[in-house]
């Protein structure tokens, strides 16, 4: 009797786990394109809600590039940037960093081969993405690339003027660099 | 044939030796109080593989300090290394940060220098290796990332590998003082900035916002009559010394540092040590446990001695034990004589003996004369424990400091010009001045012979970026 129970449940077990949609795998597209959805989002709100609101329309605070010497906001990009210095130290199987062809801290210059290829496919196409793969150190990453875009006055001004850009003609929407995503293959 | 008895009995007494000799080196190494303990300390110091460095060599004997585990390899030297230094680090806004270089785009320079660890660039026990600020690599490790930077900065072609630092331009950590815009904001500023006086301390002005503040104990209301047992109070001259204090005047009477509480109970402890100060003074005693006065002490140690450093020291003082009393002597706690005499009591160091004749002790003099107001005069301590101001957490108070940690703005010395210097100089005059190290031995009495070209060379380029404003101004007119 006991055994004839246990096979039932055994069997309704096995039952469900067939009818049930088994866990797809997501990937690493999938999974790159949500990363930079969250990431695109909290940018653009922090650039138009806070330094593009603070500084430009309202005059309230400047941001600045030193600024805790200048008691001022963060830039976007420096938010950026410390979000991804934050993820490092968290150890996350995946890493970005904002690069562009026209930084202006030099170290922004796009590094790799592939890194180089995408920045070019998303300034002559900023609607979609680019995708490669890409062996760095002894470990394969997925990459990808995503158009970093012009999305307030501010984001021109300031690169426009700052006196280290190559680059003084951006206009809004515009692509100014691009956010290199990686996450290692398996 | 059977051994001859008197081997047979060398044999055993050399059994015996050889195992308690192992045995008293096992215990030594693998006993955490062999650290503490005069017997077996000779035991542990068999085991070090080599000097340690200016940094380390207090607690060289406290193995357990920076190796965790036994087989925690360099991952786990990492967590030691951080446990004290991450913090300054992140203070110090370190231009080479971890992150930096796990990032996969850097791999190239990974393979270069395996900067993700403190231990590529500063291994200890290797003193036949070890340069200024306890580093370890060989002189050209900018160049192997920054070869090129001629290409992105003209004015620095043909400079060489080893001037990256030396030219008082930059730090591979802290640049806080050397960055471009910020010399910019400084250029031609004069040598001396004009009447300064330091910030005041303002413990007792701030102390009631403080959440938790123990106001049962301390009840910030001038005390007249020390509380101690009548039976315990022996030294008039002490109840006088108190009296005179800032504690008597805030409310802290005998047994608010005597009557300590341990395990439960409330007991009177004669000489109260600095975890008891810690209970108001907790951002200073932080900072003098991790300098170099209270290191050994932070460590579970034996506290310092000035017959333990290694730099020279008065021998009078040799066997005196730091601790908070050691500078501020107990009940009195004369903030003026912690300033210089409690230094220059231990300290027999050239920079430390030409103090006297130094224009920073002439001003020092003044104050003490009431010539000058308060803060207008450069002690010791102004310039090596300076005052911070910082925001208490969870009030909008602000609280001006000491700090207590006098390692915090040494090595490398450039530190020292915005917290210190830039207080009363220019920074052009204090750059020259911190890059002259005969001048620093003669505690800044004359003028520096050195000039650091980074600031000309800021203002050259000013200059260029101006020019060029001004041009695009003039097109887009026309």
């Amino acid at each position: 009797m006991k055994s004839s129970k246990t096979m039932l449940a055994i069997l309704t077990a096995a039952g469900l786990t067939a009818a049930l949609p088994a866990h797809a795998q997501v990937s690493y597209k999938d999974m790159a394109d949500a990363l930079h959805a969250v990431m695109e989002s909290d940018r653009t709100v922090y650039t138009r809600m806070v330094v593009n609101r603070l500084q430009n329309e309202e005059k309230v605070i400047k941001a600045s590039e030193h600024f805790k010497d200048d008691k001022a906001l963060p830039l976007p990009a420096q938010m950026f940037r410390f979000g991804a210095e934050m993820v490092a130290e968290k150890k996350m199987p995946f890493s970005y960093s904002l690069q562009s062809l026209w930084p202006i801290n030099k170290q922004n210059m796009p590094k790799t081969a592939l890194e180089k290829k995408g920045l070019e496919a998303v300034a002559n196409d900023n609607t979609k993405p680019f995708y490669g793969e890409e062996t760095l150190g002894k470990t394969k990453y997925f990459t990808a690339v995503y158009a970093d875009k012009a999305v307030a006055p501010a984001c021109v001004t300031c690169h426009n003027e700052h006196k280290d850009t190559p680059k003084k003609d951006f206009k809004i929407g515009q692509t100014m660099g691009g956010v290199v995503l990686r996450i290692p293959m398996k | 044939m059977a051994e001859p008895k008197s081997r047979r009995i060398f044999w055993i007494l050399w059994g015996i030796l050889s195992v308690t000799i192992a045995g008293y080196l096992l215990v030594g190494l693998l006993a955490k109080s062999a650290a503490t303990n005069p017997l077996l300390a000779p035991a542990r110091q068999v085991f070090l593989p080599g000097k340690t460095s200016h940094g380390h060599y207090q607690i060289e004997l406290a193995c357990e300090s920076c190796h965790k585990s036994p087989f925690g390899g360099r991952e786990g030297l990492q967590e030691s290394c951080e446990r004290c230094h991450g913090q300054e680090l992140k203070d110090a806004v370190d231009k080479h940060p971890r992150s930096k270089f796990t990032d996969p785009r850097n791999a190239d320079l990974l393979e270069k220098l395996e900067a993700t660890l403190c231990v590529t660039c500063h291994v200890e026990h290797r003193p036949e290796i070890t340069r200024p600020m306890g580093v370890t690599l060989a002189g050209d490790f900018c160049f192997h990332c920054h070869q090129d930077i001629a290409k992105d900065r003209p004015s620095h072609q043909g400079m060489a590998f080893n001037t990256c630092n030396s030219a008082g331009c930059h730090k591979f950590h802290d640049n806080r003082a050397l960055y471009e815009d910020f010399l910019a904001k400084h250029l031609g500023e004069p040598a001396v900035l004009g009447k300064v006086t330091l910030p005041a301390r303002n413990f007792h002005e701030v102390a009631g916002s403080f959440p938790g503040y123990p106001a049962d104990r301390f009840p910030l209301n001038p005390q007249t009559a020390p509380d101690a047992p009548a039976d315990l109070m022996k030294s008039q001259e002490a109840v006088g010394d108190w009296l005179a204090t800032a504690h008597a005047r805030s409310g802290v009477n005998c047994s608010g540092c005597h009557q300590v509480e341990k395990e439960g109970a409330k007991g009177w402890v004669r000489r109260p040590d600095h975890k008891v100060c810690a209970t108001c003074h907790e951002p200073e005693t932080k900072g003098f446990l991790a300098g170099k006065h209270g290191m050994r002490l932070a460590e579970g140690l034996s506290p310092m001695t000035p017959g333990r450093a290694r730099q020279p020291m008065h021998a009078k003082a040799r066997s005196a034990e730091l601790g908070c009393t050691s500078c501020h002597s107990a009940h009195r706690f004369d903030t003026k004589k912690a300033a210089v005499e409690a230094c220059t009591g231990c300290h027999r160091d050239e920079h430390t003996v030409a103090y006297e004749r130094s224009p920073h002790f002439a001003l020092w003099k003044q104050e003490l004369a009431g010539e000058l107001p308060a803060g207008s005069g450069v002690s010791c301590a102004s310039c090596h424990l300076p005052r911070d101001e910082y925001r208490v957490s969870g009030t909008s108070a602000r609280r001006t400091l000491v700090q207590h940690n006098q390692s915090d703005n040494l090595r490398p010395s450039e530190k020292m010009l915005r917290p210190v210097c830039m207080s009363c100089h220019g920074l052009g005059f204090a750059t020259d001045a911190l890059a002259d190290s005969k001048l620093a031995q003669r505690n800044f009495l004359g003028k520096p012979a050195v000039n650091i070209k980074s600031l000309d060379m800021v203002a050259k380029r000013v200059k260029e970026v101006e020019e060029t404003r001004r041009q695009k101004d003039a097109a887009a007119k026309k």
